[in-house]
């Protein structure tokens, strides 16, 4: 069984780097950068959600979180990686109070959905509202609807006036996408994932075998929120402005379509479905013929329609079906036919 | 004398205006095996919710091994190594049996030693056929063995089960009597039944409820040529 995972996880690793390296010769790594930032978020929301079975409608506050705690951060610090490591941490305990309150006080999906969505709210009416003087960390003014630009942009770790941009800004969001990715793999191949995935199923069934379902909710929200935070991060190096667009709602709604369209309970399936629908936004704003978030509501309603689980586990059961085991099909129907037999006899 | 298990004092447990037990004192003995019989509505279910920390009872006091556990989560009362079923088969449905019982067993010993457990479980109950297999897709009568099967996993030394043959054919009760004979060597085992039949078949103590409260507490011969109970299962004035 491992030996099979080793080779699994080399061929993905392989398959990362021919596409790292193959990507920039169709897309610009400008546009690409902001892909692979939009597939980690994805993948936050992908693994507290599809594995985890926990609907959050405000993943966009971690993001946003991690984007002005960078900014802020970078501005009073004066170079990255310190901004860096806040801006995992700080969106991360924030998820874990929130997430204690929740799961703690046996909130149920709905409330919940509606509590992450308030918050998102919240902070997006907050930090638009944050435009006068009065409003200040440190050094750095909040700027209200403005937002926060001129902020310290990624350089490398000890060497604040050696800037990472353009090309090598893709290249490092490229690696830390695949870093992540690697990371959720590993956590739910772990106890704590099959556990997680357990809870997803079945949680009183979790809770009378002895967990405390509430505390690995608690944590695992935590972990999709330093991943979202992550991404919030890079965004923000990405962009060189934060604004409290970042919170809006509509971001929210984008991240769940991303993982519905490309297929919850899959690793690979929200990072294709947020690369791709936002490569599609993307090239449909540069024309101005048709309104783009009417073309984004019919993909989803046709998606939910036709195809509810995703892309991904539609693509992976057409593959098992036309390539997979054709020997071990043929025989479990023999087999069948033998029983019917039998049973006639 | 064995130790007590499981012990309830002044239990009571009220909805609104509703009294679905009332006052009961009940008490097991290591290794026992006590059914708990009644009518519907008799306040069985309640009573058991009331143990395993699905609800809180409104007063009275549940001990195991002398630790008192009244109002604890039913995660802590697990974690104690007690065994729950419910009425309703709570079962990960998206996972295949082999993860399932691995779950189960995980939360007592490492992962490895997890999966060892669940292949030993597998064999022990049968279930070599579907270990592969999604719970989802298996029958009624299977999924409750394998429910079981999570429950012996954790190795309880009290098991409570609430209505383990319900819906199942004859084969799968024999099966059933057999496990649950099985567990009694160990653990100390309460059932919440309606079948007669399976309770004969086990042939056991059996307390009585009605109404709530304690009927009467006896063997499962004497509990069935009472008088008494046989009006109160019949619906007759006694």
């Amino acid at each position: 069984m491992s030996r099979s995972w080793g080779r699994q996880d080399a061929a993905t690793i392989v398959a990362a780097i021919v596409l790292i390296w193959l990507m920039p010769l169709l897309i610009s790594t400008y546009t690409l950068t902001v892909l692979v930032i939009y597939g980690m978020l994805a993948l936050s929301l992908g693994l507290i959600w599809g594995f985890g079975g926990i609907l959050c409608f405000g993943q966009a506050a971690f993001f946003g979180l991690g984007a002005y705690t960078y900014a802020i951060a970078a501005i009073n610090v004066g170079e990255s990686t310190l901004p860096m490591i806040l801006a995992v941490f700080v969106p991360a305990l924030f998820a874990a109070l929130l997430g204690a309150m929740m799961f703690y006080g046996r909130l149920t999906d709905v409330y919940l959905g509606v509590i992450t969505l308030v918050v998102t709210l919240i902070l997006f009416k907050f930090v638009n509202s944050s435009a006068g003087p009065q409003y200040v960390i440190g050094e750095a003014r909040l700027g209200g609807f403005n937002g926060i630009p001129g902020f310290h942009t990624l350089n490398i770790p000890g060497q604040p006036d050696e800037y990472i941009w353009g090309d090598a800004l893709y290249y490092v969001c490229a690696v830390a996408l695949l870093a992540v990715y690697f990371l959720v793999t590993w956590l739910l191949r772990s106890s704590f994932g099959r556990i997680a995935i357990g809870i997803r199923e079945n949680e009183t069934r979790v809770s009378l075998m002895g967990y405390d379902v509430r505390a690995r909710k608690t944590i695992l929200f935590a972990i999709g929120a330093a991943i979202a935070g992550l991404a919030g991060a890079l965004f923000a190096n990405w962009g060189e402005i934060v604004t409290p667009g970042l919170f809006s709602l509509g971001q929210s709604a984008e991240i769940i379509i991303w993982c519905i369209v490309g297929g919850l309970g899959t690793r690979l399936g929200p990072i294709i479905g947020a690369a791709g629908l936002a490569y599609l936004k993307f090239l449909l704003g540069q024309q101005s013929l048709i309104d783009n978030t009417l073309i984004m509501g019919i993909i989803l309603v046709l998606f939910v329609l036709f195809l509810p689980k995703g892309i991904v586990p539609a693509v992976a059961s057409l593959w098992k079906a036309s390539f997979g085991r054709r020997s071990g099909r043929k025989s479990a129907r023999r087999r069948h036919m033998r029983r019917v037999d039998s049973a006639n006899g | 004398m064995a130790e007590t298990v499981l012990e309830t004092t002044g239990l009571t447990m009220r909805f609104g205006g509703v009294v679905a037990t009332d006052n009961v004192n009940f008490s097991l003995k290591a290794r026992e095996l006590r059914c708990l019989i009644g009518p519907n509505g008799a306040g069985k279910s309640t009573f058991f919710k009331c143990i395993t920390g699905l609800l809180t009872p409104s007063e009275g006091q549940v001990f195991m091994r002398n630790q008192e556990t009244t109002g604890w989560h039913p995660h802590e009362v697990a974690s104690l190594g007690v065994g729950i079923k419910t009425q309703v088969p709570n079962v990960m449905d998206g996972l295949t049996v082999v993860e399932n019982i691995w779950m189960a067993a995980r939360r007592f010993m490492p992962s490895k030693e997890a999966s060892d457990k669940a292949q030993d479980v597998i064999e022990r109950l049968a279930l070599g056929s579907i270990a592969k297999a999604e719970l989802g897709r298996l029958a009624h009568g299977e999924r409750q063995r394998v429910e079981l099967g999570l429950v012996v996993a954790a190795d309880p030394w009290l098991v409570l089960l609430d209505e383990p043959a319900a819906g199942m054919t004859a084969g799968d009760v024999d099966r059933m009597s057999a496990i649950i004979d099985e567990m009694t060597r160990t653990a100390a085992v309460v059932i919440v039944e309606h079948d007669m039949q399976f309770i004969r078949s086990i042939a056991s103590t059996v307390t009585v409820f009605h109404q709530g409260a304690i009927l009467m507490e006896d063997h499962v011969d004497k509990v069935m040529a009472d008088p008494i109970v046989r009006n109160v299962y019949l619906g007759k004035k006694a």
